[in-house]
């Protein structure tokens, strides 16, 4: 089932203020990201301007900035940011002791 | 029912009408246009900036078609009305479509006068008035043609002349008249206009007829009465405007100059109404934008059915020119008769002459030169007819002044909520600031965007700063001073300069010690302050990898499917076979899917994935190649051509240069991307002038030349100096660089820093040897220290970090 969580690596090989990538053979790409208060955050990896890989983009506050034409993603609720629009999924993270586990249900709270 | 509303023509008077018509009742008309010219509607005033260079055609659009169908408008872009039957109410289209009309409106404009001269059909004799001579003029300026004259010493006249000159022409105005601009300028104010226009490199022939146009299969020149001759590739005439009624009169409605109309903008004939140059109201014919929009302000609401649709009565028009760097305007009475006083300002040396002629009290006119700013007050103070008795004193050092000395709060607060700052568009001073305070609105572009203030010609743009500057009061920031970000208040020089004199320090404690109002930044502003902790404070600044874009991070280029291209150092352009024989391997082994030459003569091996790019950094660098830095704000490529070694003209040998300075200057990060070019004569087929730094061989050693760019804008180098050798090629070019790196903002190139800052600053400071030599060294020190970024790369830690972090199949699960 998806809805469990997945272990997927250690807190310190996602650097602080980047992006990861975890390659799943049938939901693609999932960016995870770093915050500067090392907040963990994972959507998919598909910018919905026209699919840039968010991974590579830089992390702001809550923010991710894609890195082909800069939209920018508010992490912790999936919607870009005026004026543009639209939204990517978002899968629920957890860290305990530095572990990083990653729930493949997406998250619409 | 709807009923049918016909245009005849597509220009700025039409448009304006049914931009306010389709505004007040969208729904009441099914509405047709026609135009004979074939583009959508666009500003014709700005004719004059395509013809200089300064916007591009589709740039000066102002109605794309979206703008048309949105309104469920017919636009018949290409097709001309031939006549009207007024007893059945058709039209005939140039198609020979004829087609019913409830309502028609002329807006047909005016023909631009050609003097029945000898020769006056030969091509390359054109008008000044649409794209399409704007589009021929260009084409002659960029065949290579290079003398133009110019008829007529007008506004027009003046403009396509100056527009010529910056498209490289030598360019002559002939005018009829002892003195340029005769109906809105005296003698004295056109006299220093044509000393200005001369300085800028204009020449003149006044009191001058023309007599015939010469040439046979094209115009080849001018013959004037006095006999002498003037070469012309290009001939343009700018003697005036004649209204195009033609149609109008055909059909057999009352016509002057132009077609008369009453203070309802309606013909004689009560289904047909008119609006534009074309015609003739209360005796007068206009031919500027202004008055245009008024009428159409009136005749829109007499179509819409408003009550009290109100009338027309006649406008008090200004002139100004639009030339770059030439202010000028003027407006009403300008000579002064008899029973008028007349107060003349002038200062030879600012060359500012300001002349206003006033009657009673009362100001009739004006004449302004060099300094305009407060030509809209005058205007006003025209317009209200009020008496200047308690101002008189000081009314010619302008109303700035009059807040200086306690008349009043200073600059356009004095004018009144009713006066109208953009002419163009008809946008009363009232209208901005209501905008400004009910939209929030913080700059020009906004207020652009909301009002159409300052969209049409421009020349209002200072206003509308002024006035926002004044409603803002502090909060207003100056779009010459615009803050670094939306992270800070402080400029992008502001935070240089802190930078520069603070300790080496993390990037985030910059932004804590200059209060950034988000705690790790934005894109724009990491990079920026990266950027000059890494020039001020090379030795100790600890490179953050958050603080750069994927490109640097990476060392590559993100392409389009996020993949990546990698370009390695090709110093000079100059490789070889066992170099090629790798790459070639290399391109195999990692089944790169492309490998392209790029313009600036490297190779770049196309479509890598991200987890690949250590692995292939590691390969290129095992074999002593280089990051080519093409993905990075840093030194690119030095371009060269095969100069001495090779070529039978070469007088200097570039290749070898070339690898030298590519040597000496690369895996350097700069404000913006740095360009180098190497020519062995001047001949300069390496386009070493349009390079950020440009060496060109001449028999005598080197020209160095600064400040080119080919791309977004071209911009031509300035010439910095000439040396003698290798040696002194390279020190200049080290200075240079290192001065641009510490005095430029980051994202500005040596092409629009050297605009502003001028090309003499440059030259002065390294002119002196001393400081030339200190900044070459401090360039040599900061930059011999950093290691080439693929070696480095390979061998980190971080280099972990382009593979996936992990994968996750249907069942299994693996750790990265
Ligand atoms: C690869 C190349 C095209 C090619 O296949 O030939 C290229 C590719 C790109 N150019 Fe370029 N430019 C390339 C030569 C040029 C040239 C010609 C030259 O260098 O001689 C110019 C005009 C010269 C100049 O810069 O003055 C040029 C003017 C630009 C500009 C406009 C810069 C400007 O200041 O006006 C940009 C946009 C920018 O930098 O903001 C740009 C931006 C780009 C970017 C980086 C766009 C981007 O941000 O992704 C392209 C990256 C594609 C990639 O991944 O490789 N490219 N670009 C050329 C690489 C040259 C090299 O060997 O390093
Ligand atoms: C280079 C240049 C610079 C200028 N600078 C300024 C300036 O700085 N400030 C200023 O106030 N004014 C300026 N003007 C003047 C200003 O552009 C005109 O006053 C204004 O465009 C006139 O508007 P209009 O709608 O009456 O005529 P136009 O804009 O000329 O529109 C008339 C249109 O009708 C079309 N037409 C004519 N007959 C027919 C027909 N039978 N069927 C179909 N279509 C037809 C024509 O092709 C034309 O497109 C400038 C003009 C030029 C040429
Ligand atoms: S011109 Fe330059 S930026 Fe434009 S598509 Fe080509 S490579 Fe890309
Ligand atoms: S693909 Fe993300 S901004 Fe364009």
């Amino acid at each position: 089932m998806n809805d469990t969580w997945h272990y997927v690596g250690l807190l310190d090989e996602i650097p602080s203020l980047e992006g990861r990538v975890v390659k799943h053979d049938r939901l693609g790409d999932l960016a995870l990201f770093r915050t500067s208060d090392d907040q963990l955050y994972a959507v998919e990896d598909r910018c919905p301007h026209r699919g840039g890989p968010l991974s590579a983009g830089m992390v702001h506050g809550r923010m991710v900035s894609c890195p082909l034409h800069g939209w920018r993603l508010d992490l912790a609720t999936g919607e870009v940011q005026g004026p543009d629009h639209g939204c990517v999924t978002r899968y629920p993270v957890r860290v305990e002791e530095n572990k990083i586990y990653l729930c493949l249900e997406p998250d619409h709270a | 029912m709807q009923e049918s509303l016909i245009v005849v023509g597509n220009g700025m008077a039409a448009l304006r009408t049914l931009e306010e018509l389709t505004e007040l009742a969208p729904d009441r008309y099914r509405i047709t246009v026609y135009g004979t010219e074939p583009h959508a509607g666009y500003n014709r005033i700005l004719l004059s900036s395509v013809l200089a260079g300064e916007k591009q055609l589709d740039q000066i659009i102002t109605h794309p078609v979206t703008w048309y169908n949105e309104r469920g408008i017919e636009l018949k872009a290409g097709v001309s009305v031939t006549a009207i039957d007024r007893k059945t109410q058709r039209i005939t289209d140039s198609l020979g479509n004829r087609v019913p009309y409830d309502k028609l409106l002329l807006a047909t404009g005016s023909h631009p006068v050609i003097l029945p001269l000898p020769g006056h059909t030969l091509p390359g004799v054109l008008p000044f008035r649409d794209a399409i001579d704007v589009e021929r003029m260009l084409a002659a300026a960029q065949g290579g043609g290079q003398h133009a004259v110019v008829i007529g010493g007008g506004l027009l006249g003046l403009e396509a002349a100056m527009g010529l000159l910056k498209q490289g022409m030598e360019v002559t105005v002939v005018h009829l008249m002892g003195s340029l601009m005769e109906r809105q300028l005296d003698a004295d104010a056109a006299e220093l206009l044509r000393c200005e226009l001369e300085m800028r490199g204009l020449r003149f022939r006044l009191n001058a007829e023309s007599a015939a146009i010469l040439g046979e299969q094209q115009v080849t020149g001018l013959r004037l009465k006095s006999g002498e001759i003037l070469p012309a590739d290009l001939l343009v005439m700018a003697v005036g405007i004649r209204p195009n009624a033609d149609l109008a009169r055909s059909a057999g409605l009352v016509c002057n100059r132009g077609i008369v109309v009453d203070d309802h903008l309606s013909s004689s004939d009560p289904a047909i109404v008119a609006v534009g140059e074309c015609v003739e109201h209360r005796g007068v014919v206009y031919g500027l934008v202004a008055p245009l929009y008024a009428q159409g302000k009136v005749l829109a609401r007499h179509l819409a059915g408003v009550e009290s649709p109100g009338c027309y009565e006649g406008s008090t028009v200004s002139t100004r020119l639009k030339v770059t760097g030439v202010d000028l305007c003027s407006a009403g009475e300008i000579h002064g008769e008899k029973e008028d006083e007349i107060l003349i300002f002038t200062d030879p040396a600012r060359r500012v002459y300001k002349k206003l002629i006033v009657h009673n009290e009362r100001v009739r006119g004006m004449v302004l030169l060099g300094d305009t700013r407060d030509g809209p007050w005058y205007l006003e103070l025209m317009q209200r007819q009020e008496p200047i008795t308690p101002i008189r004193e000081h009314i010619l050092f302008g109303n700035a002044h009059l807040g200086d000395a306690g008349h009043g709060p200073a600059g356009v607060v004095h004018l009144s909520d009713d006066h109208e700052v953009c002419g163009c568009n008809g946008v009363k001073k009232g209208r901005i600031l209501e905008a400004i305070s009910r939209l929030g609105l913080t700059s020009v572009e906004e207020v652009r965007t909301h009002t159409k203030a300052s969209g049409s010609c421009g020349s209002c743009t200072g206003v509308v700063e002024q006035l926002l500057a004044a409603a803002l009061g502090g909060d207003y920031v100056s779009p010459v001073a615009k803050a670094l970000c939306g992270c800070t208040q402080r400029t992008s020089d502001e935070v240089r300069e802190a930078v520069r004199e603070g300790q080496a320090m993390p990037v985030r404690a910059v932004m804590a010690r200059l209060g950034w109002s988000t705690p790790d930044g934005c894109p724009a502003c990491r990079q920026a302050i990266q950027y000059y902790l890494t020039v001020f404070h090379p030795a100790s600044h600890q490179e953050e990898r958050s603080a750069r874009f994927v490109n640097e991070r990476y060392h590559a280029n993100i392409q389009k499917d996020g993949t990546y291209s990698v370009v390695p150092r090709i110093f000079g352009g100059i490789t070889a076979a066992k170099e090629l024989k790798m790459l070639a391997d290399l391109v195999e082994r990692f089944a790169i899917p492309e490998v392209k030459f790029t313009g600036g003569q490297r190779l770049t091996l196309l479509g890598i994935r991200r987890e690949q790019l250590p692995a292939i950094w590691s390969e290129l660098s095992s074999h002593g190649m280089v990051s080519g830095h093409a993905y990075g704000k840093a030194v690119r490529t030095v371009k060269t051509c095969v100069g001495s070694r090779w070529c039978r003209f070469g007088t200097q040998d570039s290749e070898a240069l070339g690898v030298e300075l590519e040597q000496k200057l690369w895996n350097c990060w700069t404000p913006h991307k740095v360009k180098l070019a190497v020519s062995g004569c001047p001949r300069n087929c390496a386009e070493a002038t349009i390079k950020d730094i440009g060496v060109v061989g001449v028999e005598s050693g080197w020209e160095i030349h600064v400040g080119g760019n080919g791309g977004i804008k071209v911009r031509v180098t300035d010439l910095l100096t000439k040396v003698a050798t290798h040696e002194e090629v390279q020190e200049w070019s080290a200075a240079f660089l290192q001065l641009y790196r510490r005095e430029a903002r980051y994202l500005e190139r040596t092409a629009t820093w050297l605009d502003r800052v001028g090309i003499g600053f440059v030259r002065e400071q390294l002119a002196d040897p001393a400081m030339r030599l200190a900044l070459a060294s401090e360039f040599q020190k900061a930059h011999t220290e950093i290691e080439d970024p693929w070696q480095a790369g390979s061998k980190t830690e971080s280099a972990r970090h382009f593979a996936p972090l992990a994968i996750i199949g249907q069942q299994t699960e693996v750790a990265a």
